[in-house]
């Protein structure tokens, strides 16, 4: 009896105690965010796995509003995020609304160009977090200076998988590449990796997008037949490199080539920001709470978009007070850093928006390895050894 | 590779002798004992401090990671995370005693100096729980920022301590009434908590801030934020975890994670002294009972250094089970 009544208490004191330091605080400063993410009317994916949840992204958006609310309880400091689905015909109607309502941190997910334009629409008014797209340009000659980059660049990402293949000395790629605009960049992100990495590229092959669905009953049956025709005769090569941004058909290489050959890139052995198999470095109690709060695994948009709330509720945390030049230039400083279960700190480079971070090399179930390795050094810091450095930047902030 | 087996075959030796010597004067205390949790491993790793030879291995756990024992060094006790549960040792049986209640996935947790309650940091539910070890009893659960970790206990156990890792804060909790009473800000994924033994001086180290933040305990402000610098070394590897305080309050001990080091820091200057190479993702740390020694747990190495705190010179590494995370050294009776 005694145990039961002074456990009873202890709680009642502990719900108090959850109470008090937001009561203390004189008063309560509130931080406004938005998400919002363009969803484009295209073809499905080939894995009916890889069907996008409905609150893709927005779930990440709950959780670090949730994470920031709960440090935000200790510091007198609340956090409201709203979060917007438009198509590319709404998006700037919307953003707009946005805007014109005050809210200064606004989260993107949508390809390079409207986030560009996005990033032109808000001006001095707000700051734009890109978390969703990877396009390098954006990073390059159509930055932005009130335009950050949580997602990776393609730049980074390939930079990722060649330091592993390198080190694996597996030197010789055969890349094929997609035909839509993306895939191309992507593909040319690739050869650059190449040649930073001194990797060779045997033989570059364009796979065609002709359309038509991407599933089909039975499908498999035709793309057994065509996928070991459309690889054969490559010359002699240790890997295949696939640069599918739009999804296409690099999810049918692995087991359909000519040679018996591993693929990497676009399928098989896969660069990626995030993984829900990732535990390393607490990132066990990440998958648990955005599991918890979801019901389904995260994937890389949730984690970029958590990380960009992530970036403004670090940014309170330190400034406080809440007056957006102040929290806008401590992000940029180099007080600023992040903890976002990589391992290390990430900071933004100063040169072109971009967060620097280790890129997961994911193989189906399990993260295979993470990137930067070991052995590749770097004079100011490793992370910087993946994407574009200050010296090769295209960008003029 | 020969002077490490040189070294690795005499030096146990000499401290055998010692230790002998020692036992001959002091009576019936023999060698000491070492317990180190390995979280991948699954396993607790029992070693003779003398002979630094394992001794026994203790299985049937989950993911082992926090460690410690009772003040009398009769009782271990291991946050067996993946069993949400903390499981209890006879120290000197190795015999399993009734689990005590921990709340889910229990990482670190320290207990109070009189040997009773238990505070545990739960990671995925943003609380701290006090259990009664005698009677098994939940007394209370404290909700702190998100993904508490670190645990400290002032000496005179009065405040206990918890760090949350992305909440970036020292929570001090009241141990009567379980209530927070202060929060203090911190650099990045504070990892750990430590008092001096004055009880004037509250170390936290930030893993990802790469900083120890020195918190002055009578106005719960940071007074100084030591920093790291190693050679050779990039400074994001230099990611402080564990961290010890000798008992006559002179010398602060850090573990560096993936630097490899532990960094001596004198805690009247408050500056770094020494940087001691030691095995791989230096994680945690332990002296030995009578504080000549100190032990750290190298996860990707698979071993523990002995650190003779004397000199401040790394004698020898000890393979033990895989990816040592925790250790906590007692008398044996």
């Amino acid at each position: 009896m005694i145990n039961l009544s002074r456990a009873a208490s202890g709680l009642l004191l502990s719900v108090a105690a959850l109470a008090a330091p937001a009561a203390m605080a004189e008063e309560t400063t509130d931080y406004r965010v938005a998400v919002i993410r363009v969803v484009a009317p295209g073809p499905m994916p080939i894995s009916r796995l890889d069907l996008p949840p409905d609150d893709l992204g927005f779930a990440g958006a709950g959780l670090g509003t949730a994470d920031n609310a709960t440090t935000g309880g200790f510091l007198g400091q609340s956090f409201s995020t709203e979060t917007v689905l438009a198509t590319p015909e709404t998006v700037e109607a919307e953003m707009q609304k946005l805007l014109d309502a005050g809210i200064p941190y606004i989260v993107t997910l949508a390809d390079a160009a409207t986030t560009v334009r996005l990033a032109d629409m808000a001006g001095d008014q707000a700051l734009v977090i890109n978390a969703g797209s990877t396009d390098d340009a954006l990073r390059g000659k159509d930055c932005r200076a009130n335009l950050l980059h949580v997602a990776p660049s393609d730049a980074m990402l390939t930079d990722a998988l060649a330091q592993y293949l390198v080190w694996k000395r597996w030197n010789s790629w055969f890349l094929i590449e997609g035909s839509h605009k993306e895939d191309q960049a992507l593909g040319a992100a690739y050869r650059r990796a190449a040649e930073k990495f001194g990797a060779t590229i045997v033989e570059t092959r364009v796979y065609e997008d002709t359309g038509g669905a991407r599933r089909s009953d039975s499908g498999h049956v035709q793309v057994q037949r065509q996928m070991p025709v459309f690889t054969q005769s490559a010359p002699a090569h240790d890997i295949l490199v696939a640069a599918d941004h739009s999804g296409v058909f690099a999810a049918w290489l692995p087991y359909h080539t000519w040679d018996a050959s591993p693929v990497a890139g676009s399928a098989g052995l896969m660069p990626e920001s995030w993984s829900p198999a990732h535990e390393a470095w607490g990132a066990t109690q990440f998958q648990s709470r955005f599991e918890k709060l979801a019901g389904r695994p995260a994937r890389d948009e949730d984690y970029q978009v958590w990380m960009a709330l992530r970036v403004i509720g670090e940014a309170a945390t330190r400034t406080k007070g809440g007056d957006f030049d102040v929290m806008r230039a401590f992000i940029l400083s180099d007080k600023f850093d992040l903890a976002a279960f990589k391992g290390q700190k990430l900071t933004f480079r100063d040169w072109d928006g971009q967060l620097r971070q280790p890129v997961l090399l994911v193989a189906g179930n399990v993260v295979a390895s993470v990137s930067p390795q070991e052995e590749f050094l770097h004079q100011v810091s490793q992370l910087d050894t993946l994407g574009v450095d200050r010296g090769e930047t295209e960008c003029n902030r | 590779m020969r002077r490490s087996v040189t070294r690795s075959v005499t030096q146990p030796v000499m401290r055998l002798a010692l230790a002998c010597s020692a036992a001959l004067l002091a009576g019936p205390a023999l060698a000491d004992k070492i317990f180190v949790s390995n979280e991948k491993g699954n396993t607790v790793t029992v070693l003779d401090s003398a002979s630094l030879e394992v001794i026994h291995t203790i299985t049937g756990m989950q993911r082992p990671r926090g460690i410690t024992a009772s003040p009398d060094g009769k009782h271990i006790y291991v946050c067996a995370s993946d069993d949400n549960l903390v499981r209890v040792y006879d120290s000197a049986t190795y015999e399993e005693l009734p689990s005590l209640p921990s709340g889910p996935d229990p990482e670190l947790f320290v207990l109070h100096p009189s040997g009773n309650p238990l505070f545990i940091a739960n990671e995925d539910d943003n609380i701290v729980t006090v259990v009664d070890v005698v009677t098994r009893q939940v007394l209370a659960e404290v909700p702190v920022g998100v993904e508490p970790e670190g645990m400290g206990v002032s000496p005179d156990g009065k405040i206990v301590v918890n760090t949350s890792e992305t909440t970036n804060m020292a929570h001090m909790i009241d141990t009567t009434s379980y209530e927070i009473v202060a929060n203090v800000l911190v650099d990045s994924r504070p990892r750990f908590a430590e008092y001096t033994p004055d009880g004037k001086i509250l170390f936290v180290t930030a893993e990802i801030g790469g900083t120890v933040s020195v918190i002055d305990t009578a106005t719960n402000e940071i007074t100084k934020t030591i920093k790291f610098d190693v050679a050779g070394i990039l400074p994001e590897a230099l990611q402080p975890v564990g961290l010890r305080v000798t008992a006559d309050g002179a010398k602060a001990y850090v573990a560096l994670g993936p630097a490899n080091r532990v960094a001596v820091v004198d805690v009247a200057s408050l500056e770094v002294t020494n940087y001691l190479l030691v095995g791989q993702r230096v994680w945690q740390l332990a002296f030995s009972p009578d504080g000549k020694f100190l032990y750290t747990t190298n996860g990707n190495s698979n071993d523990i250094s002995v650190i003779d705190t004397a000199t401040d010179e790394v004698t020898v590494s000890v393979p033990v089970g895989e990816q040592p995370w925790g250790v906590v050294a007692v008398k044996t009776e």
